[in-house]
């Protein structure tokens, strides 16, 4: 498994993509702290475009490196190794090499802005994280999507459609359920409906971390119970390594039945 | 005539016998409380370096209590340490300690009753209940001592600094921290409460109610369980505090409710949960405030009249206005919102559109409040942006029609 | 020995392998031949394990492959498409795949004999159709394995290389291996092979030598006879 990661992962380093990726997010990082000229605001303005862009380019890169590395992939499968040694392996390759273009990018220019010694280090650095876990999250549906569907245009489709549901139309449906349902008691319902998409589940993490937190709890017990203590911290980490191993598990099943 | 004549008499007499107590370990009196009963009006008595376990210690003559070189006096536990039942009574440089909590009494450090013209100064006060606690008495002055205690509930905590029914106050250059409500004032009016720091009280750190025609100023207010709260009372003046960091569940900068006729400027609110939360109050001139990374900078619930808002400046806060209801009798005029994205040709520094201080989000909030799990979200960023391009929700005169381009300085 | 009994493969509604029997003997080289869509590419597959059968089983040397990978260590395998990661070099995936199996390797005399030395630290996605096709053959032959097998391996290969093919083919025959390969060039399988195996719809309709097949369809051209035997069937 470790030679079909580190393959895939030195393919992938040479990439343009990768260095249009990474050089994206440099820019971006950089841009942000010129123009805000505050560490912690530019680590709120990036959660936005963390919490929206990393799942689309993971999805985007996801479906794009299944489909272009189909014919070496039936080279791999006639070498004797295991079906997931070889799928969760360049699933791994790509979800680290697109984890390290986001982490360097904008780590560089942060630590050169000294975000080391501001007190956001640890926002930052959890933004980060989340940025990487939605990486491998998305990475891992994109897999899924291309492994169910041979149709390369139909597996694109159904990727960035899968991206839209999850980063608008989820919450769009979810903020109208709200509302209609508003005289029940739904702060449970709205936990566990962020549970379920990783994107919400992302974004109320980073704002737990940068203290909104009390701005959540303010709703009421339940939130605050949830919200206020390390319960909601630990819950959503725990969801989101879930939201991993699950698209994984599937991707390792549908390999070992699939004909290449 | 006779009068006047007898009033000289007593002052030549005072002047002329008014003498210094020393109380130290090696003095002839060793106690504070004896030096107490046998001092004359007037009298100044020097308690020395040293410990002193004393309490109910009452005085009933004008007499003048100063510390040299911090002494400790410990009141060991459930006993007042001071009563103070004279007018002109000075207390200064103690160091006082171990007033246990109660029940039934409201046992404080120093508890001044019915008394006039009293100063209580440079005092450190230590792991009490009540710090100091005052009741009918005018023309006092509280000023440059350092109050806190270890408090962990609300229940069996007292206050820092506590008025009640007392006018012609001056409160000033003190520090409470720790405590259930930093200053506590009630029926207490004409008075003044300046450059204090109250912090981390696990209540309020200033807390008042019917208390008309004060004057708040240069305090900070910072890290409080619920941050201020004041309530009931008219004609106040509230500017030059900073209200900080007041995050938690229930916790605002600055809580007004039925507050009328208030002046309140250039103050700022730095990271609350809720800036300015009010409530049925009308007639208040917000001006030069600073609002910044508050979740809420103004929240307005209730019949709020007649409200002005000018120069204020709104900085990175998640909602900077929030009102329940739909009638609006609020006036914003040229402030600065930093989320403004008109645009000045002409050049004035005004904005040439107006600025709608209510995002339909903060709408959606306040009618279904487990929304806010959507905070941030990009579809909350698209449908505060359409909302923005054609308002259906918010109230349609909440305007502010001349945005400011840059910051009030 | 490459024994396959009662295979079965669906792609959807279509039946691609209908109850297949075939066995292959050790040693020679067996060309499987048959129209667009007959199922040999999904045969071979099979026997690979790309593809999962319905039904039926495969047995190499008398042990199931199915749900297996480890026999694959003795097979080589040339596919049809030579597309490898873009950004790798011809070295570095010469060095990988070698990694992939713990067997001595001759890539050193195939790279002289194909004349790819200079291309050895191009990137892949910077060779042409030809040169790939030419790694995709030195990554099949590199090892020494019992059986080899060929998805049209003449595609895009100049004349010398096609010769030099041929001379391997030869000489891993001689070394008693067992070879199959998939061909649309006729002249290919009449100077190679030893067995003819003609798949149509998924099923097998001769199976013999060249000679064998000439005599069954009486044609004396190759071409002529594998066209007779899909006539005859289609008519």
């Amino acid at each position: 498994m470790f030679k079909i990661i580190k393959y895939s992962f030195y393919d992938l380093m040479r990439s343009r993509w990768s260095y249009i990726y990474f050089a994206f997010y440099l820019l971006l990082g950089f841009v942000m702290l010129f123009l805000n000229n505050n560490v912690s605001k530019a680590v709120i303005t990036l959660m936005n475009v963390i919490v929206v862009l990393t799942p689309l380019i993971g999805t985007i890169f996801g479906v794009m490196f299944y489909y272009n590395s189909k014919e070496f992939t039936e080279l791999l499968l006639a070498q004797p190794l295991k079906r997931t040694t070889i799928f969760i392996g360049q699933y791994i390759g790509l979800a680290t090499s697109l984890s390290l273009s986001l982490v360097l990018g904008l780590g560089i220019p942060f630590l050169v802005y000294g975000v080391i010694e501001s007190t956001v280090i640890w926002n930052f650095a959890s933004l980060l994280l989340v940025g990487v876990f939605l990486t491998f999250i998305f990475v891992s549906l994109a897999f899924n999507i291309a492994l169910s569907n041979d149709n390369k245009i139909k597996g694109f489709g159904i990727a960035i459609l899968m991206w839209l549901l999850l980063a608008v139309i989820y919450d769009g449906v979810f903020l109208i359920s709200l509302m209609l349902f508003n005289d029940y008691p739904l702060d449970k319902f709205s936990l566990i409906a962020c549970m379920f998409n990783p994107i919400d589940l992302s974004r109320i993490l980073i704002l737990l971390k940068l203290d909104i937190s009390a701005l959540l709890g303010y709703t009421g017990a339940v939130f605050q119970q949830f919200f206020g203590t390390s319960l909601g911290m630990i819950v959503s980490f725990l969801v989101l390594t879930l939201w991993i191993i699950l698209p994984v598990w599937r991707i390792a099943s549908k390999a070992k039945k699939k004909d290449f | 005539m006779r009068n006047i004549l007898f009033i000289a008499f007593l002052i030549f007499v005072f002047s002329l016998h008014a003498k210094q107590i020393e109380v130290c370990a090696t003095c002839t009196i060793k106690s504070l409380k004896k030096a107490v009963e046998i001092a004359k009006s007037g009298d100044e008595i020097v308690v020395k370096k040293g410990f002193y376990k004393e309490s109910n210690i009452v005085i009933t003559k004008p007499v003048t209590i100063r510390g040299e070189n911090n002494p400790i006096i410990d009141g060991g536990g459930l006993n007042y340490i001071f009563q103070i039942k004279s007018d002109s009574v000075t207390i200064s440089g103690l160091k006082l300690q171990n007033v246990q909590a109660n029940y039934t009494k409201d046992l404080a450090a120093i508890y001044i009753s019915k008394s006039k013209y009293f100063t209580i100064n440079n005092n450190t006060l230590s792991n009490i209940f009540f710090g100091i606690l005052i009741e009918k008495s005018q023309y006092g002055e509280i000023k440059n001592n350092a109050i806190s205690s270890i408090t962990k509930q609300e229940y069996n905590s007292g206050n820092g600094i506590h008025l009640w029914n007392c006018n012609h106050m001056m409160i000033h250059g003190n520090k409470v921290s720790e405590m259930r409500d930093g200053i506590y004032l009630e029926f207490t009016s004409k008075s003044k409460i300046y450059n204090n720091i109250s912090t981390k009280n696990i209540r309020y750190g200033l807390h008042f109610m019917f208390s008309d025609e004060n004057e708040y100023y240069n305090n900070i207010f910072a890290n409080n369980g619920a941050g201020v709260a004041v309530m009931f009372s008219k004609f106040i003046k509230i500017y030059r505090n900073k209200f900080v960091k007041n995050w938690g569940s229930a916790s605002y900068g600055l809580l007004l409710k039925e507050i009328n006729d208030a002046q309140l400027f250039d103050n700022v609110f730095d990271e609350n949960t809720i800036g300015i939360n009010t409530e049925g109050c009308s007639r208040i001139n917000y001006k030069y405030n600073i609002f910044i990374r508050n979740g809420w900078a103004v929240k307005v619930s209730g019949a709020c009249y007649a409200n002005k808002f000018r120069n204020n400046n709104f900085i990175s806060n998640a909602f900077n206005l929030s009102f329940n209801g739909r009638i609006n009798d609020s006036d914003f005029d040229g402030n600065f919102w930093d989320d403004y994205a008109g645009y000045d040709l002409d050049k004035d520094g005004v904005g040439d559109v107006p600025y709608r201080p209510v995002k339909l989000f903060s709408y959606i909030v306040n009618k279904s409040p487990e929304t806010i799990v959507l905070l941030r979200s990009l579809f909350v960023d698209m449908i505060n942006f359409s909302e923005k391009v054609a308002p259906v929700f918010t109230p349609d005169n909440l305007l502010d029609n001349n945005p400011l381009m840059n910051q009030v300085k | 020995m490459i024994k396959i009994k009662k295979l079965n493969k669906n792609f959807g509604k279509v039946e691609v392998l209908k109850e297949l029997d075939l066995t292959i003997i050790k040693g020679g080289i067996f060309t499987i031949l048959g129209p667009n869509g007959s199922g040999k590419t999904t045969l071979i597959k099979a026997i690979l394990g790309m593809v999962i059968p319905n039904s039926g089983d495969i047995e190499i040397d008398g042990k199931s492959i199915l749900k297996k990978y480890e026999y694959r260590n003795g097979i080589n395998y040339l596919p049809q498409i030579a597309n490898f990661p873009g950004n790798l070099t011809v070295n570095e995936l010469i060095e990988m795949i070698k990694t992939l199996r713990n067997k001595p390797t001759k890539e050193k005399e195939l790279i002289q004999l194909f004349r790819i030395s200079p291309f050895m630290d191009k990137k892949l996605m910077n060779l042409s159709g030809g040169t790939k096709q030419k790694v995709n053959l030195i990554l099949t032959f590199m090892f020494d394995s019992e059986i080899i097998i060929l998805d049209e391996p003449t595609s895009g290969l100049d004349p010398v290389s096609l010769i030099q093919l041929k001379k391997i083919i030869q000489e891993e025959k001689e070394k008693g291996k067992t070879i199959l390969i998939t061909t649309h060039i006729m002249s290919f399988v009449e100077e190679l092979s030893d067995e003819i195996v003609f798949i149509l719809d998924g099923k097998i309709y001769f199976k013999g030598s060249v000679q064998e097949l000439k005599i069954q369809t009486k044609e004396n051209n190759i071409e002529h006879a594998i066209a007779h035997l899909l006539l005859k069937e289609n008519v």
